[in-house]
């Protein structure tokens, strides 16, 4: 009796729980699947998608890590120049020959941009919390200032990976595959399952989500909200060195150019995937789901005649405003 | 169905068989009501009875599911969102809806601004916003910043917001809640006033005094039904309560039980002092319930809040079981056993948008999974534990807390602090704007912990629950503690006088 009830109990879960807002950028996708078949039967083959995904990799995990800092109720505008950065950063250490050994040269490189990356998310944690600044403002601050540094390591030209042998090395990275998988859809596939993981089945999850719907609640509950939000722009950081990661071996080169507009990208990828803007709820499928719909709108306005590809900043830009509405009006009916 | 005409008053707005469900779950079954010109007509019922749900309907905020409304003797369908002001109904609400950045003349105007060739005519709403003010007995500048007023002040400035309006029906949800008594009594002089102009007035409130003592006719609803209405002065406190309750009320406080004289110390407060709380020291033993009186303002909050370490203190000590407690660390507070509930459950002590479980495992994360990992089952097992030994009643265990009636959430809020098990537990204002069965059923809660040997603190606006459940009473006033009452001393004159400060006494 007990047990039957207990069943019925988690049926009802199921089918109550749907949530349309968290279904709502997956049939995005599928509609736009559907129409880019339609536009070009070139679209829906195997290899296009992989290179829409491969192509989607940067941006995808950079919003990873927006979802967690979104979700406890802060902004980072700072990503973009993060990653051209901390890039720079990665090149000039394996151009310095310190270690002589490739593979081992190649090793303490990853290690170092994943300590950059922290480093550079640590800063803008901490001068949001502890100098009590609006995130909007300190990262704007520490996106001039990574832009700027990033200009002044290139002396305005490019920074560009010297050691042919690091660079024959390093290139599978990007343009190796696993499982028959490229590398960058597994390692995207890999972030996200984690950061799902942290988010919704840890202590530190349940945390980022209490302070970003009321951080008074959480701080009545004994929460130290200003570690909360700083870990999140670390996540933040750790997440634009890991996409700095693939890279690098993708073109071997950085200038002050590099990450230009990405983190509009990102967050737009995040605000698509059903994250609301102003915290308390994040959603990382979604958010993977908002990079790869971005990505495939410019795909298919490539293979189709019809629209200029000159034109994808504004389509984007419509698709932000668009999803916005959309979710808007699922709140309202639910 | 209604005792038949007792005054002449035409009916200004009814509603006929109306009936609400939200996503499935129907809580208005078929309901009456009906207003007449000038009188004041209370709607009572214990929470989740259904009143809020009706007085939104009733001004536009929700729409029925079934049944209509009628406007002097029309079907109307009223406009929504605050729109029916402009056929006059007005709705002053339970939570307070004012831009904080305004000031009060602003926020007295606001969307209706009068205006001199085009140009806002700041003197005129200036000197008319004093008018309302002053008809009220507020002492509120009309140039001050909303931000700046105290919530008395803040719910005064609604009112006044609303009979600026010239209103004919007026829904006041709980305007008294956060009101001393002189703003309450100017208040009632002022709705008898309008009201002997005409204006009909929806009073919903728990405090059955203020309902025997201002309105006109009673109308009861129970678990969304329609119970009774009748003229208030065919009825008295104690048949309110039975209609609203629907059974009889047993004793509502547990009986007092004195703790032992040798009981450990476990909570010491030597000498603190924040920005507006001065030198205050008690001491609470394990088994024993402490209240504090006061009134509004008295510091009482701020003192508890720098106890709990959520607020940093000036100056001054304070010791959980002989060990002292660093200033402004509300987890090493926590981490010696102590736990404050906080007085605004939907400000600061649920996340609204999150269910049950996420609210009551917030505190307590570390018991349901290792390395920061969280276990659901051990989660839902919680719940399950917690709905049982507070009675939360939900049709739905999905429900966001938002969506719970006041008692509910109470009842989840004080379950949430209870996860963390607590030696030490404050517990401010426990019974704020909940009906009468759900207060009953806390102050057996209270007692009981108390029984189990936990030492509680209990603050209270509402004199009769320190009276009722204390063993012991500190008054407050501006910020110190200036009486100590115990046994035959605690009563509500004694403690008005020192509330007051006509008396005051040193405390040990």
């Amino acid at each position: 009796m007990s047990v039957n009830e207990k069943t019925r109990e988690i049926r009802r879960r199921t089918w109550r729980d749907i949530d349309l807002r968290a279904v709502a950028p997956f049939a995005a996708l599928v509609l736009l699947l559907i129409l880019g078949a339609i536009v070009n039967p070139n679209f829906i083959g195997i290899t296009n998608l992989a290179n829409v995904a491969t192509r989607s990799a940067f941006i995808a995990i950079i919003a990873v890590g927006a979802t967690f800092v979104i979700s406890s109720g802060d902004l980072d505008l700072s990503v973009g120049s993060m990653v051209a950065f901390v890039a720079s950063l990665m090149i000039l250490f394996m151009n310095s020959g310190a270690i002589a050994d490739p593979a081992l040269m190649l090793t303490a490189a990853v290690l170092f941009t994943v300590i950059a990356g922290a480093l550079c998310g640590l800063a803008n944690g901490l001068i949001t919390t502890v100098g009590r600044i609006e995130p909007f403002i300190a990262t704007l601050g520490t996106m001039g200032i990574y832009r700027g540094l990033t200009t002044w390591l290139s002396q305005g030209g490019a920074i560009t990976l010297r050691e042919p042998e690091l660079q024959e090395m390093y290139r599978p990275a990007y343009f190796g595959s696993i499982l028959g998988m490229p590398v960058p859809i597994a390692v995207i596939l890999a972030v996200t399952g984690i950061a799902a993981f942290v988010l919704y089945r840890t202590r530190y999850g349940r945390h980022v989500v209490a302070v970003g719907s009321n951080s008074d609640v959480a701080r009545y509950s004994g929460i130290p909200v200003n570690r909360v939000r700083t870990i999140a722009f670390v996540i933040q950081g750790l997440c634009v060195a890991i996409a700095v990661l693939l890279y690098v071996p993708r073109l071997g080169s950085t200038s002050a150019t590099t990450g230009i507009l990405w983190e509009l990208q990102a967050i737009t990828a995040v605000v698509v995937g059903g994250t609301a803007l102003k915290g308390g709820a994040g959603r990382v499928w979604g958010t993977i789901c908002g990079a790869f719909i971005l990505e495939l709108v410019g795909n298919i306005m490539l293979l189709s005649n019809f629209i200029s590809e000159y034109l994808i900043g504004a389509i984007q830009g419509a698709i932000i405003i668009i999803a916005m509405l959309v979710q808007r009006s699922l709140v309202r009916k639910s | 169905m209604d005792s038949e005409a007792v005054d002449a008053g035409a009916v200004v707005l009814s509603a006929r068989r109306i009936s609400k469900s939200f996503s499935g779950v129907q809580v208005l079954f078929s309901v009456n009501f009906d207003l007449r010109a000038g009188e004041i007509h209370a709607l009572m019922g214990e929470n989740g009875a259904g009143k809020s749900t009706l007085v939104k309907i009733l001004s536009g905020f929700e729409q029925p599911t079934s049944g209509e409304i009628i406007l002097d003797g029309n079907p109307v369908k009223l406009p929504p969102n605050g729109a029916a002001e402009a056929l006059g109904i007005v709705i002053i609400h339970q939570e307070l809806n004012l831009a904080e950045h305004l000031t009060v003349t602003e926020s007295l105007f606001l969307g209706r601004e009068v205006t001199r060739f085009g140009v806002l005519d700041r003197k005129y709403m200036r000197s008319e916003a004093r008018r309302v003010l002053d008809l009220l007995g507020s002492h509120v500048d009309e140039n001050a910043m909303i931000s700046t007023l105290s919530i008395a002040d803040k719910q005064m400035v609604e009112i006044a917001k609303a009979i600026s309006r010239d209103a004919r029906v007026v829904f006041m949800d709980e305007p008294t809640a956060v009101l001393s008594r002189e703003e309450t009594n100017f208040l009632f002089r002022q709705v008898r006033k309008l009201r002997d102009q005409g204006t009909s007035f929806v009073f919903v409130s728990h405090k059955l005094d203020e309902v025997m003592e201002l309105t006109d006719r009673v109308t009861v609803l129970r678990d969304g039904q329609w119970i009774k209405t009748s003229p208030t002065s065919m009825l008295d406190g104690e048949s309110i309560a039975q209609l609203m309750v629907g059974r009889e009320l047993s004793k509502l406080y547990p009986a007092k039980r004195e703790p032992n004289v040798d009981e450990e110390v476990v909570l010491s407060v030597n000498a603190l002092s924040t920005g507006y709380v001065r030198d205050a020291s008690f001491d609470v033993r394990k088994g024993e319930i402490l209240g504090f009186s006061g009134m509004i303002g008295s510091g009482r909050t701020e003192l508890m809040e720098a106890v709990a370490g959520l607020r940093s203190r000036a100056s001054g000590e304070v010791f959980i079981k002989g060990e002292a407690v660093p200033s402004g660390d509300a987890h090493a507070a926590n981490r010696c056993g102590l736990a404050y509930m906080t007085k605004d459950r939907k400000a600061k002590g649920l996340l609204l948008n999150s269910r049950m479980t996420a609210n009551l495992t917030l505190q307590s994360l570390e018991k349901h999974g290792k390395f920061g990992y969280l276990s659901p089952a051990s989660e839902a097992s919680a719940l399950e534990r917690a709905r049982r030994r507070f009675d939360i009643r939900v049709r739905d265990g999905n429900v966001v807390a938002g969506r719970m009636s006041g008692g509910n959430q109470q009842k989840l809020l004080l379950a949430k602090v209870m996860e963390t098990e607590p030696e030490i537990i404050i517990i401010d204002e426990p019974t704020r704007g909940i009906d009468v069965g759900t207060k009953q059923q806390i102050y057996h809660f209270i007692s009981a912990l108390a029984r189990d040997g936990r030492a509680i603190v209990v603050v209270s606006s509402e004199m009769p629950e320190v009276i009722g459940l204390c063993t012991r009473v500190a008054v407050m006033r501006e910020g110190r503690i200036v009486g100590m009452l115990e046994g035959e001393e605690i009563s509500e004159q004694e403690i008005m006088r020192y509330a007051a400060g006509l008396k005051k006494k040193a405390v040990a």
